[in-house]
């Protein structure tokens, strides 16, 4: 796989602050009887950037769709912000509100514009005028650099832009953390790099984004952890630097040298 | 809990078994049915209607059923009187044919099926001529077969027959009839030359506009006044043509709907190729289009299957025809809802078979592009 | 010249053309002649002459002086009513069997597969001579009616109901009534306006449902309840008061909405299923909930897909409607194409009259889809 070429965009540092955002205690999740998330124990600080790999089909979309209640975990913990995730719908409803999440399809509304998608949430959800709203898309679209396409509709948009919109469709609900399931791979090469860079800005602007892709040049540039995960289980996680250089597990050996070479 | 207790290595995490409240017969029961108060209620409300229909018909059709006997004495009992269609059942199955000349009937059907029989079935070589005898020979060998009044065969008058036999010869007719007749047509509705294309138009929109019985009564009625003075023709071959003419319009529609699916590019190769109008349509378009289009020609032919019923609108005496004409003779009155329960029956299992196979043709070709 | 693929398609064109020509003059002459020799006179002047004959139910006075051209018009009109209530119907138990079939509950779901399986597999004709022969017709005599709270009785001469009276100060009632769905429009909009400026969310509809429940009852009330029932009551073998559904009617209505409604709920459940389950989690990870994002994301996509084809099946209904000539219910097709004909034996005349009505209805409605479909095509490049 070709690696892009990923750089920052300031010298600002990131900083990770104490205060937890997620924890995800002993969590279990069964499909019918397949076990594919094994005792996942994981705590995110509050301005963390961190990037989860592993073979396809070893439960990532699976974790981080059970961060926002896409699917139900059966066993332990999940906190968000304080928050515990049970079936109770109020707690499912204050969570998706500070959650942003990113699909590998974007999955932009296709029978409203840019601008009606990015204003819905904030007007249905955050009961804000219609103006206001549609400030606040205008605003964000202009952070992913496309306001001009504000009154187009989805399907005259290229993948990279689709995807840009729903960033900024995400942001407009000003979410706290953000969860990104593989937003570049289905992308033509040349499109994956607008997007990843409007992905840097957010790091650097301090947002808290747990970030499946197999982007290691995004890795390398921002996260500040890497987790490698297979058969459902967490098996190593590190600073990148030392993930990428010195990894411990033959498992983790084998994943990085298939998909480091070229 | 014990197991969340427990620590392995990084990797060697075995799967376990989910909680019990999530598999088993106890997690389905809970998942599929009582996940949610209003879930409860629906389920219950369900059984209920569960329990409100299907004993009482159980009990009818079976348990409390009459099933041995030959008189109408013998329906002695609260339930179903299936004597009845056991006595009917030869009109039911072939109208008034004569009953030394059902032999005919049987042997067209015997290779019907065996022909349909060996194009469906993968394995069975030659599907080529099968198919071409199908559509070409068979037709002619069935036609002499049911009139007869050649080879040493006696004349059966088409007023004699009657039945499922009469369904499936205008069924059959109508749709085999249509599919070259909706061919054209739909080649003429896509087509460059505005007056072809206008004629075909309208030609389709007129009988896809209109009910299938003001055809029939047009056949019926009309169709005499259109011949030369002195030329008749029967009542079944009118109704015949009025159910050609009506599924020819839609099976054109069905046939564009292939014609639009095939990419463009296919028609510029064909042209680069140098192949004349006809060759490229023959040899490159057609059979794929075709191809494309089975499911639609299946579920036109059953929505053709259940029309044919309105035949006996015009007094022609159907299966469904049959069964009401064999419920109104006096000495069998009271049985009506017997004999549309057969009917009913016999042409469900029709069409239900016809509507998988097609779904599963759809599938087949969803997966295999 | 032969080989200029413009002159051959004249050519053919014009080969085409006089063929069909030919064919028309043919068949014209023949029919002609044939109905010189018959002695059937041509034209439409039929229409102004007595009919002669008298039918069941007429949602306009008639009677046996009246003309054909009245006979035509009670035809269509009864055609109409039997498919605006079939059509109805149809769509609300259609669209309840198909959200059924997509239910999570499996008993739900595996009753409405049922029905949907077994109802469309059997011809409509069938089910047609079943309610009417095998249900209605069976029912008990009058005097054995079975009965709903003694104001409606269901026996083997239909369905007897109550007739409303209405007195003096009825008006204001209905007057009540369409202030309240004028009320509800602009309170709508007002909301919308409103939410657009403040972000404050109005509950349109529990107020519509307020208002339209609740002005007619409160002009009800002042006026004095002016609306009263004459209750049908038996009378020796028979009802006499109040209004009767013919059996006829009542199984025709039935069979053609139960059988439509069997085809609505597959289009139904298409259409929801063709919105891709990554627009409701799109949704939810927005924070939306279950409620808007079924009507802001959900609905308008299926409805784009249900729409066409439900508007198909209005017409199928529509054309089906002419199989109640099979039961003696006084359609288009029974009394015109049918009693009609026969006694004028004008069938060139009649059968093109009766065609041309259906022809209409159909082109209106695929006119009115392909406007629909425009105006709904998802801008894609
Ligand atoms: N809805 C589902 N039902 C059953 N199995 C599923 C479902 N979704 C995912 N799986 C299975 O769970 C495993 C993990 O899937 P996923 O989290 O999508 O993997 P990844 O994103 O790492 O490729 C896979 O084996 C997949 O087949
Ligand atoms: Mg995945």
């Amino acid at each position: 796989m070709e690696e892009v070429e990923v750089s920052r965009h300031s010298d600002k540092e990131m900083v990770v602050s104490e205060d937890v955002m997620i924890e995800l205690k002993a969590m279990h999740k069964w499909y019918g009887e397949f076990h594919v998330l094994k005792n996942i124990d994981l705590t995110v600080h509050k301005g963390e950037r961190i990037v989860i790999c592993g073979p396809s089909g070893s439960g990532k979309s699976t974790l981080i769709r059970c961060i926002n209640r896409l699917e139900e975990h059966q066993q332990g913990q999940i906190i968000v912000e304080g928050t515990e995730l049970t079936g109770d719908l109020k707690h499912i409803e204050i969570i998706r509100r500070d959650v942003g999440m990113l699909f590998q399809h974007f999955n932009l509304f296709p029978h409203l514009t840019v601008l009606e998608n990015c204003a819905l949430a904030p007007i249905w959800v955050r009961k804000m005028p219609r103006g206001e709203a549609e400030k606040i898309g205008m605003k964000y679209l202009e952070r992913v650099r496309i306001p001009e396409q504000a009154h187009k509709y989805p399907g005259q948009l290229s993948g990279g832009q689709q995807q840009r919109v729903a960033i900024a469709r995400s942001l407009c609900m000003s979410p706290k953390v953000m969860l990104f399931d593989e937003p570049t791979s289905a992308l033509d090469p040349e499109m994956i790099k607008e997007v990843l860079d409007v992905m840097v800005e957010l790091a650097e602007e301090g947002m808290t984004m747990l970030c499946v892709t197999h982007e290691m040049g995004f890795a390398k540039t921002v996260a500040n952890r890497v987790i490698f995960m297979d058969d459902g289980e967490i098996i190593e996680e590190n600073e990148p630097q030392e993930f990428f250089n010195n990894p411990q597990n033959d498992r983790t050996k084998l994943f990085l040298s298939q998909i480091l070479q070229h | 809990m014990a197991e969340q207790t427990q620590n392995y290595a990084p990797g060697a995490h075995p799967d376990l078994p989910p909680p019990r409240s999530e598999v088993g017969v106890i997690g389905w029961l809970y998942k599929n049915l009582f996940s949610t108060p209003l879930n409860t209620v629906l389920t219950l409300a369900s059984l209920y209607i569960v329990y409100l229909l299907v004993p009482p018909v159980i009990n009818w059709a079976i348990l409390d059923a009459d099933w041995i006997g030959d008189t109408r004495e013998a329906c002695s009992r609260e339930g179903a009187c299936w004597v009845f269609i056991k006595v009917w059942f030869k009109q039911l199955m072939y109208g008034r044919y004569p009953v030394e000349e059902l032999w005919r009937i049987n042997l067209a059907y015997i290779i019907g099926v065996a022909g349909i029989a060996a194009l469906l079935i993968p394995s069975v070589p030659y599907k080529s001529y099968i198919g071409a005898f199908m559509l070409f020979i068979f037709p002619i060998v069935a036609y002499f077969l049911f009139v007869g009044d050649s080879f040493g065969l006696m004349w059966v008058e088409t007023p004699l027959w009657g039945g499922l036999f009469l369904t499936l010869v205008i069924a059959i007719t109508g749709i085999v009839a249509s599919l070259p007749i909706g061919i054209v047509l739909a080649l003429g509705r896509r087509s460059q030359m505005p007056v072809v294309k206008a004629l075909c138009i309208a030609f389709i929109e007129l009988w896809r506009g209109v009910p299938l019985i003001t055809v029939l009564f047009m056949a019926s009625v009309m169709f005499p006044l259109f011949m030369p003075e002195g030329m008749t023709f029967d009542k079944l071959l009118r109704a015949l043509i009025g159910v050609m003419l009506f599924s020819a319009a839609y099976m054109a529609e069905v046939i564009r709907g292939g014609l639009q699916a095939i990419p463009k590019g296919q028609y510029e190769a064909a042209e680069a190729l140098g192949l004349s109008f006809w060759k490229m349509m023959g040899l490159i378009i057609l059979p794929q289009a075709l191809k494309l289009v089975i499911p639609g020609i299946v579920n036109t032919f059953i929505g053709l299957f259940k029309d044919t019923t309105l035949v006996l609108i015009i007094g022609l005496f159907d299966f469904l025809g049959m069964s009401q004409l064999a419920s109104t003779n006096p000495n069998w009155l009271g049985f009506s809802v017997e004999g549309y329960a057969f009917c009913a029956f016999v042409f469900w299992c029709f069409c239900f078979g016809m509507s998988r196979y097609s779904m599963h043709l759809e599938k087949e070709l969803h997966t295999g592009h | 010249m032969w080989n200029d693929p413009h002159y051959r398609a004249l050519f053919f064109q014009i080969l085409v053309l006089g063929a069909v020509i030919l064919a028309g003059v043919f068949l014209v002459n023949n029919t002609i002649s044939n109905l010189e020799r018959q002695g059937i006179a041509s034209g439409f002047s039929f229409l102004d002459k007595t009919a002669g004959f008298s039918i069941g139910e007429s949602l306009i006075e008639y009677s046996e002086e009246d003309t054909y051209g009245r006979t035509f018009m009670v035809g269509l009109l009864n055609t109409m009513l039997v498919a605006f209530i079939g059509c109805i119907l149809a769509t609300i138990l259609g669209f309840i069997v198909g959200i059924a079939r997509l239910s999570r509950n499996w008993m739900v779901s595996r009753i409405a597969t049922v029905y949907i399986e077994t109802l469309r597999n059997i011809p409509l004709l069938l089910q047609i001579f079943f309610w009417y022969f095998a249900v209605l017709r069976a029912l008990p005599s009058p005097r054995e009616s079975a009965t709903f709270g003694e104001s409606f009785f269901l026996n083997n001469r239909g369905l007897s109901y109550p007739r409303p009276l209405y007195e003096d100060g009825f008006s204001l009632v209905v007057w009540a009534f369409i202030a309240a769905i004028a009320a509800i429009v602009i309170i709508a909009r007002w909301a919308r306006k409103r939410q657009d400026a403040t972000g404050q969310q109005f509950h349109t509809f529990y107020v519509g449902l307020g208002l339209i429940i609740g002005l007619p009852l409160l002009a009800a009330i002042v006026t004095g309840f002016p609306l009263s029932w004459e209750y049908p009551v038996l009378k020796g073998f028979n009802f006499q008061g109040g209004k009767v559904m013919s059996p006829e009617f009542v199984s025709l209505v039935l069979a053609l909405s139960t059988y439509t409604a069997s085809f609505i709920a597959e289009i139904v459940r298409a259409g929801i299923m063709a919105v891709s389950h990554g627009q409701t989690e799109a949704a939810f990870s927005l924070g939306l909930q279950r409620g808007p994002t079924l009507r802001l994301v959900i609905i308008p996509q299926a409805l784009r897909v249900i729409i066409p084809p439900l508007t198909s099946q209005y017409l199928n209904l529509t054309k089906n409607s002419s199989l109640a000539a099979a039961i003696a219910y006084p359609d288009l097709v029974l009394v015109f194409a049918g009693t009609a004909l026969m006694q004028t034996g004008q069938a060139v005349e009649i059968l093109s009259m009766t065609m041309a009505i259906y022809l209409l209805l159909s082109l209106l409605i695929s006119a009115f889809m392909n406007w629909y479909n425009k105006k709904m095509a998802l801008v894609e490049r």
